[in-house]
């Protein structure tokens, strides 16, 4: 029982984290219809840049720890932010109405161009970092096992759902998640309501690139070192989660985060931690088989 | 209000606009009829910059849009009620009506919602329901409602009547009337329903291949010979 809650608690940590990477490539689908392939290279991007700012903000010295993590979740953003734009406007902007499989090999070339560039500039070595936030709760203890939540566990699960709570008041609340959901639905008719479409999809990615910045920001403090390949398989299994939860659909890409999260957790606690990136892509399989649209994702009811 | 000097507009290398001019002027009815793919939609959505006219000039208000991004057109007092309704089918018809406000003032949504609860009492009845599963005379009633939404000065309106029973199509244009008289709006109506658009409209054109081959009042369009032989034999 011990073991069995300190895995849930390592689960959903490592869960958020899927689902706020899992939260862009849904969005991004959602309105264009398309995968964003270059989306873990902005999540790795996010990851450096944090690390970044905290090593800066160490060679200073002195800065109070909540103001260092605020400096580094808006560095961060902002340089995601700046590459979600980027990708939209160069990979799959110019090749919008052209054969579908063309922005998909332009996003991937975006991808192996921003790895490259972080491994140009970085260097290829694994980068670490000291822990900057330790210690943490001991909530039940038997056997000489204890179950622990660290502080850095319960500031990513709180920062995750705050920020979800957030981005569904946005989609479901304001006149910019209205021009998402027109533009997602009928680009056309979004069009032919006043919505400027062209900027309603920039922002799309620009809002996925930033939550992809803050799972970046988790990542370095949680795991402590980084490279420039983080974002291949991070990304693989955030893509995962949001087919897993169906893809488009935001609560669809929280929950299957927080399965891909669970289940990794889990395997790894009981079974073996070699084959747990197995464990989460054998889940989504199963799934797609028995239910194709994902578990939260909507069959089209369509009448024209 | 709205005018097309010389407008040619192309689908790549097809001319489906040859050079057509056209007037509404404020307050009227004006309705565009033709055969199938004669491109009275054409000339609606080169309206909108749907594609945008390739030669000619569109103006609106007098300020020249030809070239003005559709977002841009429809925030300026025009709104459309488009071929095949496009109602956004996996929204409620409540959430249909709010994105027709997408574009004004949030002060008046309530104001303008009663409104069209007042022309569409079906709607009301119906606000939490999927409008991709309403009938189609209820979508045609949601498209033309999203659109008053928006607070247009001029309204356009693509083949409101088809598909609907007789009985339904009656009540439309009933309701295209009233707020033509009432509220003073101005409606570009295009319409295969050649009978009943010109006894709505105060003035009518005719489109041939993408020309305008014969315009007038409603009532001489509809004593015309031509266009009895062409589009109004075998009943009404
Ligand atoms: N997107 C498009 N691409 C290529 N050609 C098009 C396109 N849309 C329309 N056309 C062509 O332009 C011409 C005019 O079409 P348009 O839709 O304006 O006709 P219409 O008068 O509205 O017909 P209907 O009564 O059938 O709706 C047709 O020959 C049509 O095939
Ligand atoms: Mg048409």
């Amino acid at each position: 029982m011990e073991y069995f809650t300190q895995q849930l608690i390592n689960g959903v940590t490592l869960g958020s984290i899927y689902g706020l990477i899992a939260i862009g490539y849904t969005m991004v689908y959602g309105i264009i219809g398309m995968i964003n392939f270059a989306h873990g290279e902005v999540y790795m991007i996010g990851a450096f840049v944090s690390m970044i700012t905290f090593l800066i903000l160490t060679m200073i010295g002195g800065v109070w720890l909540p103001l260092a993590l605020l400096a580094a979740l808006i560095m961060a953003m902002l340089f995601t932010s700046i590459w979600g734009w980027t990708i939209e406007r160069m990979a799959y902007r110019p090749l919008r109405g052209s054969f579908r499989l063309a922005p998909l090999i332009s996003a991937i070339g975006m991808s192996i161009f921003l790895q490259n560039l972080v491994q140009v500039l970085q260097g290829a070595r694994v980068k670490p970092m000291q822990a900057l936030i330790s210690g943490g709760f001991e909530i039940m203890e038997k056997d000489g096992f204890t179950v622990t939540i660290s502080y850095l566990q319960i500031f990513i699960i709180i920062l995750t759902i705050v920020l979800m709570t957030i981005f569904t008041l946005i989609i479901n609340k304001t006149s910019l998640g209205r021009a998402q959901r027109a533009t997602e639905q009928d680009r056309t008719m979004a069009a032919l309501i006043g919505v400027n479409v062209d900027r309603t999809i920039s922002t799309t990615f620009v809002m996925g690139a930033a939550l992809a910045a803050v799972a970046g920001l988790m990542v370095t403090l949680y795991y402590g070192v980084i490279d420039f390949y983080i974002g291949f398989l991070a990304g693989m299994k955030a893509f995962t989660a949001a087919v897993l939860g169906g893809i488009g659909s935001l609560p669809g890409a929280m929950l299957g985060g927080l399965l891909i999260g669970l289940i990794e957790a889990f395997w790894s606690g009981y079974f073996t931690i070699e084959y747990k990136d197995v464990a989460a892509f054998s889940i989504l399989v199963l799934v797609l088989i028995f239910r194709p649209t994902g578990l939260l994702g909507k069959p089209e009811i369509e009448k024209v | 209000m709205l005018k097309f000097t010389d407008v040619h507009t192309h689908y790549g290398s097809i001319e489906a606009l040859k050079g057509i001019n056209i007037e509404v002027n404020e307050g009227e009815i004006v309705t565009l009829i033709g055969a199938n793919g004669a491109g009275k939609t054409t000339t609606l959505m080169t309206m909108c910059g749907l594609p945008q006219a390739s030669s000619g000039t569109v103006t609106f208000e007098g300020e020249d849009i030809t070239k003005k991004p559709t977002d841009q057109i429809v925030s300026n007092g025009i709104a459309v009620s488009p071929e095949g309704r496009r109602i956004f089918s996996r929204m409620t018809v409540y959430e249909n009506l709010q994105m027709g406000a997408i574009t004004t003032d949030p002060k008046y949504f309530d104001e303008d919602l009663e409104r069209v609860y007042k022309l569409f009492p079906r709607l009301q009845e119906r606000l939490d329901q999927r409008g991709g599963t309403l009938s189609g005379g209820e979508q045609q009633m949601l498209a033309i409602g999203r659109a008053l939404m928006a607070r247009p000065r001029m309204l356009l309106l693509d083949e409101p009547s088809l598909g609907l029973a007789p009985l339904v199509v009656r009540q439309i244009f009933e309701i295209i009337k009233e707020i033509n008289e009432k509220e003073k709006m101005t409606v570009f109506l295009v319409e295969q329903n050649a009978f009943h658009a010109l006894k709505l409209a105060h003035r009518g054109y005719v489109l041939v291949n993408g020309e305008v081959t014969m315009s007038g009042t409603g009532e001489e369009l509809l004593a015309s010979k031509e266009v009895r032989a062409a589009y109004l034999e075998g009943g009404h």
